[in-house]
């Protein structure tokens, strides 16, 4: 059967996005880097928001704008992990200049139909073209290469910082481009299920993995697996069920999936 | 007539308060940010700022719900809020040895989860296009005198708690097991901070919006902490932060026409970016300064 059009499109993007977001998920829980992961989720908005009041392209500003706060937040932060309250504060700074970027926004295209709020918040993967849904899946699958490429160090200055600095793992680095290739993927699941939704699926799928394995390879396999699962799942409802937002029912699926895990 | 920002503080003030809106703006906002600069002190103490967080998070559902349902929307706020501090502080006791990368995964896909559900919610409720940036980002219009009632009751409900149970709340934050030796229920504490937290975060949303509580309720105590040690110069030097970045955000907002949230974060990141600079001058000299006690992992 042949699936055509927008659907097509959405499934591609969000497939290749649920890869990447479950994988590099699966090192954010590890690494109890959430609360960073959700900064940036924000600091996508503020990004596309810049872009969209400025005339560019939202994704220009996107992942400039993810890009440049991981790397702010590796180096704020005394050791690659920002404490709570400098993340708070910052997190809290850009979502203020997203609103500001909103306000020129909606001033300037003298509209104020909060359209474009809705789409950067949560996510509108049914509007993608399929040059927009190649261009994310590339770019997800550059960041799932790279995240494999410092898979065994990432994982030991993770489980062990101590002991893999003595035997000169490069930890401080590994952890700054780690940041960055989260900033990435939250830039990419941006696009799938908006700034605001993206969390959830960093979060959800990672931590039912870690709750069903504690061996890492499969657990990352699992991350990904049911991220996969939640994002076709999520799609296929969004389409069936007239007004029920993608972002949403992928979200949805991903938090009951966790929350079986727990439950069980 | 438009309101001009001037050199002369009392005409801007004279401006400022013109208005009826502007006037329940303000005393609404003063009301919560004195409130949530104390409850986020002990927040930020207790290290509890990601269930700040979620709780916030959680309201956006409530109030969509309460929409919805054609109830108040402080009804829904208060409710999921409350429901929302009942549900952390249940997860937080049943798994006594869970890891904290555990931990934070559950709330962050708890967060994820009811800003799922709340915009869903909103757009069975159709009116998603409109209110969506209100109830987000926060709205200087629209406050009733009657919902200023009922914020500065729940501040007072608030602040008495802290008033009575502050002393052994701080002892039970800084040094749970000490606490817990010299018979202090820590455990029913932090119950109790939980919900008055919810509550707390329930009233601030409402005026700051779901997306920028932390403005008035991490912001000020995180700058306090960097400027001083001393516990009762740290609480009020909060609060005063925390007032001036609510008036800062409305003043400007009231002059220029852009959203308060807009200038309420930047005078927040604004003075933490001083008040750190200013932390760290002493340090470099070598007269290093005790931080305020936090409490232990």
């Amino acid at each position: 059967m042949a699936i055509s059009g927008f659907l097509a499109n959405a499934l591609l993007a969000g497939s290749c996005i649920a890869v990447a977001s479950g994988l590099i998920g699966w090192f954010v829980v590890l690494r109890s880097q959430v609360f960073a992961g959700d900064a940036l989720s924000h600091v996508a908005f503020t990004g596309a928001l810049a872009a969209a009041a400025a005339g560019l392209d939202l994704r220009a500003g996107l992942f400039a704008a993810t890009i440049v706060v991981a790397l702010l937040l590796g180096v704020l932060g005394e050791r690659a992990r920002a404490d709570d309250v400098t993340i708070g504060i910052v997190f809290v700074w850009t979502l203020g200049l997203g609103v500001l970027f909103l306000d020129l926004f909606n001033t300037g295209s003298g509209a104020s139909d909060g359209t474009i709020a809705a789409r950067t918040l949560f996510g509108s993967i049914f509007g993608l073209g399929s040059g927009e849904a190649e261009l994310a899946a590339l770019i997800a699958a550059g960041t799932v290469l790279a995240l494999l490429a410092i898979g065994r160090p990432l994982l030991f200055a993770s489980i062990d910082a101590p002991a893999a600095a003595a035997v000169r793992v490069p930890v401080r680095a590994l952890g700054l481009v780690f940041l960055v290739l989260v900033g990435v993927v939250a830039a990419e699941a941006t696009q799938a299920v908006g700034a605001l939704l993206l969390l959830g699926l960093l979060a959800a799928p990672a931590g039912a993995a870690h709750r069903l394995t504690a061996s890492p390879y499969r657990g990352m396999a699992l991350a990904v697996a049911i991220a996969l699962a939640s994002t076709w799942a999520g799609l296929g409802l969004s389409y069936e069920i007239a007004g029920l937002p993608p972002g949403s029912a992928v979200i949805g699926v991903a938090v009951a999936f966790y929350a079986l895990t727990i439950a069980i | 007539m438009t309101p001009h920002l001037t050199v002369d503080l009392f005409s801007d003030v004279e401006q400022l308060l013109a208005y009826r809106f502007m006037v329940n703006a303000l005393e609404a906002a003063s009301v919560v940010a004195v409130m949530a600069a104390v409850v986020g002190w002990f927040m930020v103490l207790r290290r509890e700022t990601f269930a700040g967080h979620t709780l916030s998070m959680m309201s956006f559902p409530g109030a969509a719900a309460a929409a919805l349902a054609g109830l108040p929307l402080a009804a829904g706020y208060f409710a999921f809020c409350g429901a929302g501090a009942v549900m952390i502080a249940g997860a937080a006791q049943g798994g006594g040895a869970a890891r904290q990368a555990e931990r934070s995964a559950v709330i962050g896909a708890v967060g994820a989860g009811s800003l799922a559900l709340g915009y869903l919610l909103l757009s069975l409720y159709g009116g998603v296009l409109e209110s969506l940036e209100s109830l987000l980002f926060g709205s200087i219009l629209g406050v009733t005198s009657g919902e200023v009632e009922m914020l500065a009751l729940v501040a007072v409900a608030v602040l008495a708690f802290l008033a009575v149970a502050g002393r052994p709340l701080f002892f039970a934050s800084v040094d749970g097991p000490l606490a817990r030796a010299s018979r202090v229920p820590v455990r029913a504490l932090s119950v109790a901070f939980l919900l008055v937290l919810g509550l707390a975060v329930a009233a601030t949303v409402q005026i700051t919006g779901v997306l920028l509580v932390f403005a008035l309720l991490v912001a000020p105590a995180g700058i306090a902490r960097e400027l001083t040690s001393r516990i009762g110069v740290s609480l009020l030097l909060s609060v005063v932060v925390g007032l001036l970045i609510a008036w800062v955000g409305l003043g400007l907002s009231y002059f220029t026409n852009y959203s308060p949230g807009f200038f309420a974060t930047t005078a927040a990141m604004v003075l933490f970016t001083l008040a750190r600079a200013a932390r760290s001058l002493p340090e470099r000299r070598g007269r290093r300064e005790a931080p305020v006690p936090e409490a232990s992992l």
